[in-house]
């Protein structure tokens, strides 16, 4: 099969799902059983692309000329590859857990609930393979739009307020910043597309060069840059896989990789190295990096902590960026596998607790991990690897990102990680501690797991997480295109 | 630069493809009186739906004659202007004769069943004669090339839209006093506007088009000028429902009959846009219009109040079709601000947004009009909830929502973007940014109606049924239009593109 071929067909594949699900409403084992087989054939198009690309940089595949010099395009680079990888892989874990979590958990609408969440995977399709700033802006409203039914699913009045956050949010800074950026790079370079060492260089000077960058980094709400993350607790009233896949995988890091894409493909490292332009942004990674982990420390509800949690680790990719340099940029890439593969089985495990005993609050959990031994084991292994402790995943690209930071000369860096990873220590263990060590009467009684759907996913991821710390060089070794010299 | 026609006309015009000017609005001007001579019911209908087919066909084969930047001129009758009247059919209005004929012919097969549910049987056939005229004289303004023609123009097409309005008084009787709202305004306009041309005549003695841009190029302005310029701009401005002068819309728009509403959102105001575009362009010259009379800081400011005053207005409607009314004026804004920039790139804007936000809107309140027809009317706590009972109706409405907030991969975000980036271009920041800040007015609005739609339980007393198939696939059509052409825009950037090089390019000049 061709590349460009592949590359229509993962975001087809899902798309079509969509319609299964409308279309199948009220046959639930046909319906799921259909975007199950889509998740696996998305999953096996991108390994396809993977085996047949490496880490090249594929031939452009071009849909629409929408302006002049400006397309509806695709291609696949090592940065995308790998972020489509780990979305589609994970959406094949997310939905087994789904349909464990919805059926166990009696939630309604499930056609509705499927049909957006296939939607919403084939718009991350789309963001990972797309070869210009256009079309990439096309596919993150795409994603915005069809993960607000998700978290709105509940239709109560805290749902839909928080719905309205996470809109106004995400909606309010895409268009009045990142729009603004956009059409302020085209009017500047007449062209949108990622080209290798950025298209800025010597278009423009100056204080207008962190100006832009400003108009970037909050435009790309999905970010969850401080001040913009309120958005991302918001969400967290969704049903937990949709916590789980979006707000720990697809829907944040393609705000942190649209990030990276327009460090390293518009802006260029070499040009924010010169011009120093992207040193604010990294002082304010920091901030939200330390601020988020602080505020994680004082929620007892666990989703609402773990919100706190990404927020803050997403500020490791943004500064891995602003920090322009290659270990920087290297980290960062490598973050936003390690990290979804941690966060994603902690919200599973958050999810499960859920279904098997209705308790949301790290308070309520005392004595729980003699109970569900399976779901706070695998809590404690994703815990250990967002703290970045061997052998976890989440070792090696905090390592980078020190060693990028040590690179600069960024001192004060190096203590921000250090002390974010104490804190990180400090809001994510006592709950596995309390859940083992800690015993409650009202909590006791023989091993009670959850269903066998809810509890499985989560223990592959948290082995995945482990398989991660011995692949990283590997991965590191295919994002190494991304910092070769041209 | 000199522009050649595209078609060398000879005195009188033999051959059908050199007719095609002035079928274009003698069809439906006949097929008018035609509908009333016959008086039968069942033939209506189809009447109208062919006089309207055959002008966008018309329209279309005049599109393509001048797509690549050339005009064909017509002489009624074969009296050469100045003293007979001319049609020049250039890129600019080609493309909007296009735009109005589409939307006429994918709003009829919808307004069969929505105008007989909402107007008395026994009006079927004066409505559908006054639909055709209101038709034929906005096409006619549009393709006119003299001044006193325009007038008559507006006149036909305004007259019947009084009563186009008036019609809605069969669902609720405040549209009687909406249509008499918009009697005065409109004749204040429509007075306005031949106080202008009279004093243009009164400066230049001649009424084409050209010919008056030729004498004005060559003696340069005087104050008798400089009024005709105040009196038509204002004249206009009024039928354009340029904010302040607005006032008559939303009521107009709210009690029409729903196919109406949506065929004037489309397409009437957008005819007044034209006749600025052609007076401030191709007969003042830009240079005297924003220069000399520093025009620019007077519609900009207007322009800018609009997007925001009207945007916010919108936000507190409990009624959709009165919601997408202050919306509209709004959108005018836009289209003004365009104008105001004076480049090529802010033309191409207010052009192609004439064209997006027509569709858009049209699809919009075709929307309305199938909720109404299962819910008595368009208010909120009416047709909340109707996202269960009418998928497909809602869902068509949420694609037009998002090309009314101008969402990437819809039509209405090819426009945003051509204007932020001529803003951005001039260097005009401050207003690029308010461009996009009062988008996110535009995110609220249509917000609300989304959650009203899916976020509700269904109202008591609503036909839980899905709008027959004769409106929904016209109003499927305007939305998967939205969508196409926020993809495809050869057409609509690459016309609206040809068409403000023409208008920038000033006056071809008259045909010796």
């Amino acid at each position: 099969m061709e590349i460009t071929t592949a590359i229509i067909l993962s975001m087809l594949v899902p798309f079509g799902a969509t319609f299964t699900n409308l279309i199948f409403h009220d046959r639930e084992n046909l319906r799921d059983g259909l975007t199950l087989g889509a998740a696996i054939v998305t999953f096996g198009l991108v390994l396809t692309i993977l085996a047949k690309n490496g880490s090249a940089t594929s031939e452009t595949l071009t849909l629409f000329e929408v302006f002049p010099g400006v397309d509806i395009a695709f291609n696949v680079e090592p940065l995308g590859l790998l972020f489509a990888v780990v979305a589609s892989g994970l959406w094949i874990l997310t939905h087994i857990y789904a349909i464990g979590y919805m059926r166990g958990n009696k939630e309604k609408h499930h056609a509705r609930f499927f049909a957006c969440f296939s939607f919403a995977i084939a718009s991350v399709m789309g963001i990972a393979f797309s070869a210009n700033m256009l079309t990439l802006f096309l596919f993150y409203e795409f994603l915005t739009i069809s993960t607000y039914p998700l978290v709105a699913h509940k239709g109560t009045p805290e749902a839909i307020r928080g719905a309205r956050t996470y809109m106004s949010v995400l909606m309010g800074t895409s268009i009045a910043l990142l729009l603004v950026a956009v059409i302020w790079t085209y009017s500047l370079t007449g062209t949108l597309d990622f080209a290798k060492g950025g298209i800025l260089e010597g278009r423009v000077a100056g204080v207008m060069v962190p100006l832009l960058l400003g108009f970037y980094a909050f435009g790309i709400g999905k970010a969850a840059l401080m001040p913009f993350h309120r958005w991302l607790p918001a969400a967290m009233v969704a049903p937990t896989p949709v916590s789980a896949l979006l707000h720990a995988v697809a829907v944040v890091k393609a705000g942190v990789f649209t990030m990276m894409k327009v460090g390293i493909y518009v802006f260029g490292i070499d040009f924010l190295a010169e011009t120093r332009a992207s040193e604010w942004l990294m002082w304010l990674a920091a901030f939200s990096i330390i601020a988020a982990s602080l505020v994680a420390m004082t929620k007892d509800n666990l989703k609402a902590r773990l919100a706190y949690s990404t927020v803050s680790q997403l500020s490791y990719i943004t500064l891995g960026v602003a920090l322009a340099t290659s270990l920087g940029v290297l980290g960062g890439g490598l973050h936003i596998a390690m990290h979804a593969m941690g966060k994603i089985t902690l919200f599973m495990c958050a999810g499960s607790i859920y279904v098997a005993t209705h308790k949301t609050n790290i308070s309520q959990m005392t004595g729980l991990g003699r109970v569900m031994p399976i779901t706070f084991g695998a809590f404690m292994i994703g815990a250990l690897s967002i703290i970045g402790l061997p052998p976890m995943g989440g070792s090696w690209s905090k390592w980078l990102l020190i060693m990028g930071a040590a690179d600069t000369g960024q001192w004060i860096m190096i203590v921000v990680l250090m002390v974010s990873s104490l804190l990180n220590i400090a809001y994510l263990l006592p709950v596995v501690a309390r859940g083992f060590f800690l015993s409650d009467p009202e909590n006791g009684g023989p091993v009670r797991e959850a269903p066998l759907l809810c509890w499985l996913p989560p223990a592959l991821t948290a082995a995945g997480t482990v398989a991660l710390f011995f692949y990283a060089g590997t991965i590191q070794q295919f994002l190494m295109p991304l910092v070769a010299a041209n | 630069m000199a522009v050649e026609p595209a078609i060398e006309v000879t005195q009188i015009a033999l051959t059908l493809k050199e007719q095609l000017p002035i079928l274009q609005i003698v069809v439906p001007f006949v097929a008018a009186p035609l509908i009333v001579f016959f008086g039968s019911r069942s033939l209506t209908w189809p009447i109208t739906f062919a006089a309207s087919a055959i002008s966008l066909w018309i329209s279309v084969a005049l599109l393509l004659q001048v797509a690549d930047g050339g005009f064909i001129s017509y002489q009624i009758g074969g009296w050469a202007p100045p003293l007979g009247i001319e049609y020049r059919v250039d890129a600019a209005n080609a493309y909007l004769l296009v735009l109005i004929s589409a939307i006429s012919t994918v709003i009829l097969p919808y307004a069969r069943k929505s105008v007989a549910s909402e107007v008395a049987r026994r009006h079927h056939t004066l409505f559908y004669a006054c639909y055709l005229l209101c038709f034929t004289g906005l096409m006619g303004v549009v393709i006119t090339g003299d001044a006193f023609n325009i007038f008559v123009f507006v006149e036909i097409s305004s007259l019947s839209t009084y009563a186009l309005i008036a019609a809605g008084a069969g669902r609720d009787k405040r549209a009687l006093t909406a249509a008499y709202d918009y009697l005065i305004m409109g004749t204040i306009g429509a007075t306005f506007f031949v106080i202008g041309i009279g004093f243009l005549y009164m400066a230049t003695g001649t009424l084409n088009l050209a010919d008056i841009a030729e004498r004005i190029a060559e003696h340069g302005g005087n104050r008798t000028i400089h009024a005709a310029f105040a009196f038509i701009i204002v004249g206009m401005g009024l039928k354009a429902a340029i904010y302040p002068m607005h006032l008559w819309l939303p009521a107009a728009y709210t009690y029409a009959p729903s196919a109406v509403s949506a065929f004037l959102a489309a397409t009437a105001t957008k005819a007044a846009i034209y006749v600025i575009l052609r007076f401030v362009f191709s007969v003042f010259q830009p240079d005297f219009a924003f220069q000399s009379l520093a025009l620019e800081f007077i519609l900009m400011p207007l322009a800018v109040l609009a997007m925001f005053a009207a945007s916010f207005i919108a936000v507190f409607q409990s009624d959709l079709k009165r919601m997408l009314a202050y919306s509209s004026v709004a959108q005018i804004g836009y289209m003004v601000l365009g104008i105001t920039l004076l480049t090529q790139t802010g033309v191409t804007a207010t052009i192609v947004h004439l064209f997006n936000h027509g569709i858009t809107k049209a699809a919009l309140f075709m929307g309305a009009g199938a909720l109404a027809l299962r819910a008595g009317s368009s208010f909120y706590d009416r047709i909340q909830g109707m996202g269960r009972t009418m998928p497909l109706t809602s869902a068509a409405i949420v694609i037009a929502g998002l090309s009314l907030i101008g969402v990437p991969g819809t039509a209405g975000f090819i426009s945003k973007f051509v204007l932020v980036e001529a803003a951005l271009d001039k260097g005009w920041w401050l207003v690029a940014l308010l461009v996009v800040f009062s988008s996110l007015l535009a995110v609220v609005y249509v917000w609300r109606v989304f959650e009203t739609l899916y976020l509700n339980a269904p109202a008591a007393g609503t036909i839980r049924q899905e709008a027959p198939l004769s409106m929904l696939i016209p109003l499927w059509i305007m939305a998967l239009a939205t969508i196409y052409f926020g993809f495809d825009t050869q057409l609509t950037l690459g016309a609206a593109r040809t068409a403000a090089e023409g208008l920038l390019a000033g006056t071809t000049g008259m045909l010796k």
